[in-house]
């Protein structure tokens, strides 16, 4: 198996995977996920068998990193973030519309990781599906019940 | 629809562009402490020209002419794909080569992890590895150490294929004669080494 060096993938894809955790494991919870997300990464890399689509790979990590976090949150009532904060980038900027991030976050994780992909990213709906571990129907159809929710949230 | 995904999309663009510099260097520290930092390279400067160089939890296991990420793709395919730019561990290497090519540093103390080298090759180059700063041997001399005398040639090959130039010191082999021979880094940084070592009048 010819697998590029892990820096390819750190250099293409730290971005986005920071952005994705920011918006769907919330900014508190970012700096933390995105470390497990590439550790965890580090020990799969070697073995993997296919390097066809290594960013949903990546994507689907993080978003069981996003779900891993949202699920240790709901156990214990304060944050304990082992990344200091100040040096943290996911503090310190401002969204427009604070309120429908909110709502991003309170959805299903698939939903929230279907949503971002889909609508912030554009991955296609073949990547998509891989990304989250499910047919592209059912990938499109959590595109689609989660952009629903928001907009029933937005005009209550 | 339209209109969530269109403000979503809009938004999207004020989160933070990546992760802090204080978080990628966390991350690379804690990759190296659960032994998941393979191979770490880093791009060093030098009198002559840029020096890619690459580190196992072994010892030094590349420097070269070359540029680091064509390095990278190199002992991607060889050692592990898990090679990652970390200067951290290359400070050793960095602060010696200043050192030598400050005319301050005669011998590398930082250990050379082999696994790039077999057989002949691999005892050529540790042979060359004991002639000394400031020393000269031949391609002849160092095929007959190696335990071939009659593999001149190949002995040639080994030296031009050195994973670890400057510290596994194939510019101190010459052909018999004094004529310079070969440099894998071209004859102009063969020359400058052995300048700096006194080996060359300046």
């Amino acid at each position: 198996m010819k697998l590029p060096p892990l820096q390819v993938l750190l250099d293409a894809h730290s971005g986005e995977v920071y952005r994705f955790l920011v918006a769907t494991a919330g900014p508190v919870d970012a700096d933390d996920c995105f470390q497990e997300t590439w550790i965890s990464a580090m020990r799969a890399y070697p073995k993997l068998t296919d390097a066809g689509n290594l960013r949903a790979w990546l994507f689907r990590i993080a978003k069981n990193q996003a779900v891993d976090a949202h699920r240790a949150r709901s156990r214990r009532p304060v944050p304990v973030p082992s990344v200091p904060e100040t040096a943290s980038a996911a503090s310190g900027f401002e969204l427009e519309e604070p309120e429908l991030w909110a709502a991003v976050r309170e959805l299903p994780p698939k939903q929230r990781a279907a949503v971002y992909c889909r609508s912030v990213l554009g991955i296609p709906y073949d990547e998509l599906a891989e990304l989250l571990e499910c047919s592209r129907d059912a990938a499109r159809r959590s595109v689609h019940e989660g952009l629903k929710r928001l907009r029933e949230e937005r005009t209550p | 629809m339209n209109e969530i995904e269109e403000a979503l999309r809009s938004d999207a663009a004020r989160l933070p562009a990546g992760p802090s510099e204080a978080l990628q260097k966390s991350l690379a520290e804690r990759a190296a402490a659960e032994g998941l930092l393979d191979v770490a390279y880093a791009e060093l400067d030098s009198p002559i020209g840029p020096l890619a160089v690459a580190g196992t939890p072994r010892g030094l296991v590349r420097l070269a002419y070359m540029p680091a990420e064509a390095m990278a793709e190199e002992l991607a395919d060889k050692l592990s794909p898990r090679v990652i730019r970390s200067p951290a561990r290359l400070d050793e290497v960095r602060r010696e080569l200043d050192e030598y090519f400050e005319g301050r540093r005669t011998e590398f103390e930082v250990p050379v992890d082999w696994s790039l080298s077999r057989g002949f090759f691999r005892r050529v180059l540790e042979r060359t590895a004991r002639v000394g700063y400031g020393n000269v041997s031949t391609y002849a001399e160092v095929a007959k150490k190696a335990g071939s005398p009659r593999a001149v040639r190949a002995a040639g090959n080994a030296l031009g294929s050195n994973p670890v130039a400057i510290v596994v010191p194939c510019h101190r082999i010459l052909r018999t004669g004094g004529s310079l021979g070969g440099y894998g880094g071209g004859l102009e940084r063969k020359e400058f080494l052995l300048r700096l070592e006194g080996v060359i009048a300046v």
